[in-house]
């Protein structure tokens, strides 16, 4: 079944098994998830952004591999070339590291901004280094620092892209 | 990893009232983390956006994504995109056998810069 999508939980425990790596406890959220309506027409939403791929503008500090909980705003008409990356898995970067656009996608937001499907990108998005082993540091540390950014940016919506 | 990370921010996200889209292309991570909302892109990791330097599949993907927060109104639902990586489908395996990657760098506090340079720059600015 070539077209078969990968299934990583299972591929990543058997390479952490091969490596004498202790398991990985992955999340399985044992309730459903909330839902919220979007408030108002797509075309009046304030979008918010993250994208995990440890992207940074150059002239900032990039993200250190244990369990970074740090962000980086990224101004939304920052120039291509000026993000870079630093993520824990590197390899996954070849792509974004010749094109941000392949994980930030701030060009096609721009784009959905000026045809006017969506209202407007928020000035800023944000970025994290995604690979934190640590799920308690992901909800005392990333999750309410990004509340409160989004918050403060009042967006009508968020946007996450994982890497 | 970082599949399981944005789980847990738009679940969060959401019961706060913001409304969330997920994009993933890791179908069983974001499975079992259930978001509120999601859109499967089977495309290699470091791909959920496209391809490098193709803007039009980009844009269509982002703009599913836009979409997809208005007309999932099922909390859990997620989507798939009707794409095909355009190099064929030999990556999926070399994921599964561990070939295509995943090689995991050192973990400690050192910030990891893409370039000498842009360590320089922002130790000047840090410094500033």
């Amino acid at each position: 079944m070539p077209n078969k999508h990968v299934e990583y939980m299972e591929a990543i425990t058997e390479r952490y098994n091969a490596l004498g790596y202790a398991p990985y406890g992955w999340v399985r959220a044992d309730s459903p998830p909330a839902l919220t309506p979007l408030g108002k027409p797509l075309s009046e939403c304030r979008i918010g952004m993250m994208s995990t791929s440890g992207a940074y503008v150059r002239g900032q500090t990039a993200y250190y591999y244990k369990d970074d909980t740090s962000t980086r705003a990224i101004p939304k008409g920052t120039p291509k070339d000026e993000i870079h990356f630093s993520h824990l898995t590197e390899n996954y970067l070849v792509s974004p590291r010749k094109d941000p656009d392949c994980i930030v996608p701030l060009t096609a937001l721009r784009r959905l901004e000026d045809e006017g499907v969506i209202g407007e990108v928020a000035d800023e998005v944000y970025s994290c280094m995604g690979g934190i082993y640590s799920q308690r540091r992901v909800i005392d540390e990333l999750i309410p620092d990004l509340t409160e950014k989004f918050r403060a940016q009042k967006v009508d919506a968020a946007f996450l892209v994982p890497m | 990893m970082c599949h399981q990370t944005v789980c847990l921010i738009a679940r969060h996200l959401e019961a706060e009232g913001i409304p969330t889209i997920v994009l993933g292309s890791a179908r069983d991570i974001i499975t079992a983390g259930r978001p509120p909302r999601g859109l499967f892109i089977d495309y290699p990791l470091g791909h959920t956006v496209g391809p490098p330097f193709d803007p039009e599949t980009q844009y269509q993907i982002v703009r599913e994504g836009v979409e997809c927060l208005e007309t999932i109104q099922t909390a859990g639902e997620i989507r798939q995109m009707d794409l095909v990586w355009p190099k064929g489908q030999a990556w999926k395996e070399d994921e599964r056998t561990g070939k295509g990657g995943d090689f995991r760098s050192p973990r400690d506090l050192t910030p990891r810069y893409q370039t000498e340079e842009d360590r320089l720059l922002a130790e000047a600015a840090a410094g500033s």
